[in-house]
């Protein structure tokens, strides 16, 4: 089996993996990182989203030997006033989808602060602004069956310095 | 009357005490227990819908390099019970439904055991099946009783001449579609089988009730087996009852002693095993007179359940005891179809329920040109129809009329298809909910004091409503002592019995438990204990349901946005508003209404499972294809709730609000669609391709 080095949340780690094998399933059997979850397996739910190199990735549709010398920030290395805002707006109950939503948020800030419009960006020369509407269409691929979506857009908002 | 606690902790508006963990992925949820040297199980599933399997030939499976063992009908173990044909894994060569475990293999890695289920060759002889459901089968029949144990039928005066009689009536035929729960995790077991000892580390609603299944159906005492389940990722009611991947997974690892096994399924085979809420077919029957007092109620429901096992949903229950009509019928006959078990899905019965009466009360209020709202309060009924009980607390109106204003119900043109912004047809409609306020008969819980703090016990579960939470504040007041003092332990048959979460019914008594021990406790060892002091309590007699009817209700309030060329529908704003006694923690009962309420607008607008007659197969079995709302679809939900306490249900004076939100929700939209486009649309889910032939 090749081996690649995965730096997960800043530590190198030297790993031998199945050519088969999804980064998700790697970072949870093999190198003990459970904080992104399996919800589906298929990239259709989001649960499994980690940072690569900075972007929204979702690790389930990522094949690990693609990821050698790779950075890799999953919710356990996330430090980012997303998970109080989470928290302070009980922005999630059972908590399973929440590691990818975190994950997906901290990439969704960054790709709006790059300018990066969304489909319900309504002038695409402009610079967007931060709208409910624009969080909750960039935020859409993250599913959550608890049902707290009403709660995550006002938790993005306080993130993102807006009033919570 | 119970004792009311004095609310002190109980009532703060407080973060949850998991958030932390949570918001950085380390709660531990069962496929990641943390145990030496796993071996993976992948199951194997049957490709039709009826028959035998006639060989399974697993060479080219065992041949692939990591695979430990391939375990079939001909090799697994004998269970002791076989009672419960849904959990009989392996035990025959009958196949009753497309996607029935034939097979599991356990593997090195999970990569290997999907490859080698797959090389696995099944050979079936197939049988002709029927999945089809409809409400003129020859073959319906009449269930014993409902889901719990509700009277199948009831009848109280005559509905026909009432109906024959009236000013106005309604006769409509409505449907629900197929709704699988689809908590974000997937099912799993982790099982460990050493020295005559199982530990199940496994996603449930209730750890208790695993130990007592999983023991019976494997000849074991309730000593030998633990389960432990701190963390839920949500259940719906398909974590509610032990189903067959639990079984296989605790097979598997009997077959391997002292080697843990991993079993997750996959989201598309949950899809075949681990229940659905039926589709159903509501015939309503409404009549009323020309001041709009109800004459008659009645509801005729037909559904489905599988061959092997019945499970018969309560779908006709909320319309015995909604509304004040003399003349009231109801009824629930079944098919028995070669289809996957169904089985508890949030708010069985009244979730489905209050769909088909609740778009009917919206249709005879507009025959009789009366206001739903005010068509709705005229038949609030003085005491339960259905027992002649007083209600121990019934605030509909209380929240019709707070909802209302919230809304900005007062301005509402009756009219249906009137109102237009730029391309969107907008409507507006409401609707009732009501869910039971129940309690389990037995819980028990363990107060213990050391080293300057209280710890509450009970081997209760939280999937995500916040038990972590409020349990803790209830044991606080109960207590007398500060929040910060008390910790909860729960999740683990090691603590104390705990009921099953479901049912609305988990805080109220598992909450109800930690009061009588935590009185216990006071009256033992007064307000000074020492370390290693300890009480019991458990759930005192329910002597209130005998005497009264015992309802958490609502109101909701739904707009409606439809494309005029397209039929895309939209819900921009939903309102509920809540009676469900004394809120424990707004925070957490608010999400719990809110996530009710969106799931309801997701069974109006998304779901449906397309079972496929041809195959038995529910063909759209993942997220691309099952639909569920997204963040952009339900960003702004809001939910309230009106003043109540009621000290007939338990010490907190709370209701159960883990499902109330869901009902009644998917009636408000589909009123909402029709106001804004003048379509009726009767069947779920509210597609555009059923509002699009009536748009001009």
């Amino acid at each position: 089996m090749p081996e690649i080095t995965v730096r997960a949340n800043g530590h190198a780690r030297r790993v031998a993996v199945d050519t088969r094998s999804t980064l998700l399933d790697v970072l949870r059997e093999q190198l003990g990182d459970t904080s992104p979850k399996k919800g589906c397996d298929h990239g259709q739910c989001g649960a499994c989203t980690v940072l690569l190199s900075g972007r929204r990735v979702l690790s389930c549709l990522t094949l690990a030997v693609s990821c050698d010398d790779a950075e890799v920030t999953t919710a356990a290395g996330v430090s980012h006033a997303v998970q109080q805002a989470f928290v302070d707006h009980d922005a999630f109950q059972c908590g399973y989808c929440t590691p990818g939503q975190i994950c997906s948020a901290v990439g969704m800030l960054d790709e709006f602060a790059d300018g990066w419009p969304s489909h319900v960006t309504p002038d695409l020369t402009a610079a967007p602004e931060l709208t409910d509407d624009e969080m909750a269409e960039r935020m859409s691929g993250n599913l959550c069956r608890c049902g707290a979506y009403a709660n995550i857009v006002p938790a993005l908002r306080q993130a993102a310095g807006g009033p919570g | 009357m119970t004792e009311l606690l004095r609310p002190q902790a109980i009532g703060q508006d407080l973060a949850r005490r998991d958030g932390p963990d949570k918001v950085t992925g380390t709660a531990t949820y069962a496929n990641e227990t943390p145990v030496e040297n796993p071996a993976y199980c992948h199951l194997i599933q049957a490709d039709i819908a009826r028959g035998r399997v006639s060989a399974v030939d697993t060479a080219e499976a065992e041949d692939v390099p990591g695979v430990i063992a391939v375990l079939t009908p001909g090799t697994s173990e004998r269970l002791s019970s076989t009672e419960d044909k849904e959990l009989a894994v392996l035990q025959t060569t009958d196949v009753a439904f497309r996607g029935q475990i034939v097979g599991i293999v356990i593997a090195e890695t999970p990569e290997a055991a999907r490859q080698a289920a797959r090389l696995a060759a099944v050979t079936c002889s197939e049988q002709t099946h029927d999945v089809s459901l409809s409400a003129d089968r020859v073959d319906l029949y009449k269930p014993d009783k409902v889901n719990p144990s509700f009277a199948t039928d009831t009848s109280v005066g005559d509905v026909s001449a009432a109906m024959d009689s009236a000013a106005a009536t309604v006769t409509e035929t409505y449907t629900t579609a197929m709704n699988h729960n689809n908590p974000m995790e997937p099912h799993a077991t982790t099982a460990l089988w050493n020295d005559g000892q199982l530990t199940l580390w496994d996603s449930t609603q209730g750890v208790h009730s695993v130990r007592s299944t999983v023991a019976k159906v494997f000849g074991l005492d309730k000593g030998q087996v633990r389960v432990v389940c701190p963390y839920v990722g949500g259940g719906f009611g398909s974590k509610g009852t032990v189903h067959a991947h639990v079984v296989a997974a605790a097979m598997a690892a009997r077959a391997l002693p002292g080697r843990a096994m991993k079993l997750a399924l996959t989201r598309q085979q949950m899809f075949s095993l681990v229940g659905y809420r039926t589709p159903t077919i509501q015939r309503v029957r409404l009549a009323a007179d020309r001041d709009g007092r109800l004459s008659a109620i009645a509801l005729d429901v037909v559904e489905q359940t599988s061959r092997i096992k019945e499970f018969a949903e309560q779908t006709a229950v909320a319309a015995r005891m909604m509304y004040a009509a003399p003349n009231r019928a109801t009824s629930h006959r079944l098919a028995a179809l070669d289809v996957p078990v169904p089985s508890w899905m949030r708010a069985p019965g009244e979730c489905p329920g209050m769909f088909g009466p609740e778009v009917a009360m919206d249709e005879l209020a507009e025959r009789l040109g009366i206001d739903p709202i005010e068509f709705r309060v005229r038949n609030e009924p003085a005491r339960d129809p259905e027992s002649g009980n007083p209600f121990s607390s019934r605030h509909l109106v209380a929240c019709l009329r707070d909802g209302a204003e919230r809304f900005g119900w007062a301005d509402r043109d009756p009219r249906p298809g009137v109102r237009r912004d730029g391309d969107w047809l907008v409507g507006s409609g409401v609707a009732s909910s009501v869910y039971p306020a129940s309690r389990q008969a037995q819980s028990d819980a363990t107060i213990r004091f050391a080293d300057g703090r209280y710890a509450a016990e009970i081997g209760a579960a939280d999937l995500g409503t916040g038990a972590w939470t409020t349990l803790a504040q209830i044991a606080a007041d109960a207590l007398d002592v500060p929040l910060d003092l008390v910790d909860v332990r729960i999740g683990d048959t090691d603590y104390p019995f705990a009921s099953v979460a479901g049912g609305s019914s988990g805080t109220s008594t598992w909450g109800s438990a930690i009061v009588a021990a935590a009185r216990a406790f006071r009256e033992k060892y007064g307000l000074d204990p020492a370390d290693g002091d300890e009480a019991q309590g458990q759930v005192p007699e329910y002597q209130a349901q005998e005497r009264y009817a015992l309802y958490a209700f609502g109101a909701q309030f739904a707009e409606v946005r439809v494309h005029a060329d397209t039929g895309e529908i939209r819900v921009p704003r939903l309102v509920g508003v809540f009676a469900a006694g004394r809120i424990i923690n707004p925070r957490t009962a608010r999400s719990q209404f809110i996530g009710g309420m969106t799931m309801g607008m997701s069974m109006a607008l998304h779901e449906n499972s397309v079972l496929d007659p041809a195959t038995g197969h529910v063909v759209n079995h993942d997220f691309a294809e099952y639909h569920i709302a997204t963040c952009a679809d339900a960003a702004n939900i809001e939910a309230y709730w009106v003043d109540e306490s009621d000290p007939h249900v338990n010490p907190m004076g709370s209701k159960g609000v883990g499902e109330i939100g869901i009902v009644g929700t998917a009636a408000a939209i589909a009123n909402a669609a029709y106001h804004a486009t003048g379509v009726r649309v009767r069947d779920l889910p509210v597609t555009l391709d059923k509002l699009l032939p009536g748009l001009d």
